[in-house]
């Protein structure tokens, strides 16, 4: 395949990693010890990433990998947490450390949940997952980042699906401490015809690097709904590293409503055929916020449907990044791949920055992609207006109308409903300052 | 109702002189028409009195119930009692039309220092609206216009007017895109809301609209100035004889 040319990395670069790593201390024993040794070889070779770096061309990576984390101040919306009428059942972190008392129960019928710190067998089923998604997700690109997580992260779920779950699993991450620096590692294992709903919702920590393997078996389906919380300081890098069975569905929606740093990375594989992977995020930054969703679909099956929905409403100064891959493998035929990235600029001030990729080696697919920049539309502000709404009411409306599309990928109503509501707060406090 | 006096406006960005010194008066109770070649201001009229961004008004008033409107914001301008029917109504996907419309009846209601209309009230009300218009329970839910007909469309903005209970009511070209039945129908709802504190303003190129909303005046205007006025006779003139003698008196 041609592809992104794997360029020998600089010596110097290797060493500040070497010196990086040094300094910690990798986890010890256990069935996920050979991962993290091989992780941690695979990153020494690699290095962290650097500005310089080609898939680092429009994120700053360095305040992601530096030693010292900068301080984050916790932020209290004074309102309850999103998801919170919901019956779920709860996995709380704290600072990226497991919260017993706050999460409940772990038991539920159809799923195994285990925490990754405690579980001890010596053959543990997530030892065919734990690292290996990751590891395969590192070509053709590079992501250091999540390599530093399979070798480093001392703890996070590993939920394994035999059936249809009755109700979501939810991760809360709270924030608690302005200095925190948490990792966690997720796996999601979805045996043939299992179905689970994954929700995330919470700031997680001053710096967050979280990673989510999901291995999706045929016929099983996985949900996704996440929201990033909205304390304003905080940086997070995430990836999530999923591989379709046949007939498999695989669905994923971010919501990020502020945050200084995030770098979302959805990285998926279907090697299924007839498998459907949609992927949407919605994002809203006022300010000092920089948000960047890279993702990256291989289609390696036939008959085959991918949805990239990215929408991001950008005000004074905020930065929207958008890099989108869709790969078509020789012999991918009947692919339909959709790609579309969006943003809603409410000022001069923002920016947004957008690389649609296409890379087709199939000859009988459908592959779109399309990416815009637009400010509001001043024909719907004046209908709007010229039946009463004000002007800032009016603006918000169409706001709502412009993440619409990424919102609606949302399959469950009420989690949709839910979501709509926590972006209609968001910008009512946003006019209301 | 609305006064319209010597009014003058250019286009913002350009220097083009759209309407001329128009005058205009239309009283609570009546009906006045507005016909014109394309090109005479007709449209640009509506805009300007509803409060559409791009227009400078160099001279002139124009007045509604006494208050001078063409400082006030457009949705300052509705709260006041200006309603414009768009000959394009604008597409806005995402946002329900129920939403949408019950915004909009609190919002002038607030502005105006009034108690905003129960949830209950309004589905009460905009239902049996809605029936009349022959606007189904899908089509109130929908997006507003989003996916709608022209006539759908049409129907959809006298809806609107229906629930806000405008005191002046401007039809931009109600009738473009409509074909006769869809006419016919959306003019039994502008009819429906005639009352003698209510005045209208139709604009339309064609008098066939006129034969469905009946004219109290009829106002003929080319190349930004009213030049005629009359009665309804007025329209079936235009009918037989075309724009082109107005023209040349202009």
């Amino acid at each position: 395949m041609a592809m992104l040319k794997k360029k020998a990395p600089d010596q110097r670069k290797l060493d500040a990693t070497a010196t990086r790593l040094d300094g910690l201390q990798r986890p010890t024993g256990g069935w996920a010890e050979p991962a993290r040794k091989d992780a941690e070889a695979r990153l020494r070779a690699m290095g962290l990433p650097q500005g310089r770096d080609e898939y680092w061309k429009y994120t700053r990576p360095d305040t992601l990998t530096s030693a010292e984390v900068t301080p984050a101040a916790i932020f209290d919306a004074g309102e309850p947490q999103v998801f919170h009428a919901f019956d779920r059942l709860k996995i709380v972190f704290t600072d990226g450390a497991f919260d017993a008392e706050a999460s409940d129960d772990l038991s539920l019928e159809n799923v195994e949940i285990e925490r990754l710190r405690e579980s001890s067998a010596d053959i543990h089923w997530a030892r065919d997952v734990y690292g290996v998604l990751e590891a395969r997700g590192q070509s053709p690109v590079e992501r250091p980042l999540a390599a530093f997580n399979t070798a480093f992260a001392e703890d996070g779920v590993l939920i394994r699906v035999t059936g249809k779950v009755s109700k979501p699993i939810c991760l809360i991450y709270n924030h608690a401490s302005e200095t925190s620096d948490a990792i966690l590692h997720h796996v999601v294992k979805v045996e043939e015809g299992g179905e689970l709903t994954l929700l995330e919702n919470g700031p997680a920590a001053a710096r967050f690097n979280k990673c989510m393997e999901i291995d999706v078996a045929d016929r099983a389906t996985f949900r996704h709904i996440r929201t990033q919380g909205r304390d304003h300081e905080r940086r997070a890098a995430t990836h999530i590293f999923g591989r379709l069975g046949e007939e498999s569905v695989f669905k994923s929606f971010t919501l990020t409503a502020n945050g200084v740093m995030t770098r979302n990375e959805v990285v998926l594989e279907l090697t299924g055929d007839d498998a459907v992977a949609h992927i949407a995020g919605a994002c809203m930054g006022d300010g000092d916020f920089h948000h960047d969703d890279t993702v990256f679909i291989t289609h390696d099956a036939v008959n085959c449907e991918s949805r990239q929905v990215f929408k991001k409403v950008l005000r004074n100064g905020a930065v929207g990044v958008f890099q989108g891959k869709i790969l078509v493998e020789k012999g991918a035929q009947k692919t339909d791949g959709y790609q579309i990235s969006q943003s809603l600029l409410l000022d001069d001030n923002s920016t947004f920055q957008a690389k649609p990729e296409l890379e087709i080696y199939a000859d009988d697919v459908a592959c779109s992609h399309g990416s815009t920049s637009g400010a509001i539309d001043e024909e719907a502000l004046f209908y709007l207006r010229s039946r009463g709404i004000p002007e800032g009411e009016a603006t918000d409306y169409l706001t709502l109308a412009f993440l619409a599309e990424a919102v609606q990928e949302i399959d469950d109503e009420a989690l949709q409903d839910e979501i709509v509501e926590r972006i209609s707060a968001w910008l009512f406090r946003r006019r209301a300052r | 109702m609305l006064e319209i006096k010597n009014l003058h406006v250019k286009l913002e960005e350009e220097d083009k002189q759209i309407l001329k010194g128009v005058d205009l008066t239309v009283e609570a109770g009546k009906v006045h028409a507005i016909m014109g070649p394309n090109g005479s201001g007709k449209s640009t009229l509506s805009y300007v009195l509803s409060g559409r961004e791009g227009y400078e008004v160099t001279d002139g008033s124009a007045t509604l119930l006494g208050e001078d409107i063409l400082d006030l914001e457009p949705e300052e301008r509705a709260a006041a009692g200006m309603f414009l029917a768009f000959q394009y109504p604008v597409e806005i996907p995402g946002v329900g039309n129920m939403t949408f419309l019950r915004s909009a009846v609190n919002a002038q209601r607030k502005a105006r220092g009034e108690e905003e209309m129960s949830s209950s009230d309004f589905l009460k009300e905009i239902r049996a609206k809605a029936k009349e218009l022959q606007i189904d329970a899908d089509m109130l839910k929908r997006p507003v216009n989003v996916g709608f007909s022209g006539g759908e469309k049409k129907r959809n903005e006298i809806l609107q007017m229906a629930m806000l209970a405008p005191k002046l009511c401007i039809l931009d070209e109600t009738d473009s895109g409509l074909d006769v039945d869809a006419m016919k129908l959306v003019s039994e709802g502008v009819n429906a809301l005639r009352s003698p504190d209510r005045g209208f303003l139709v604009i339309t190129h064609y008098q066939r609209l006129l034969d469905h909303i009946k004219p109290d005046v009829v106002h003929i205007m080319s190349d930004g100035k009213i030049v005629k006025t009359g009665g309804p006779e007025l329209a079936l003139e235009v009918e037989n004889n075309g724009y082109a003698e107005f023209q040349e008196t202009a």
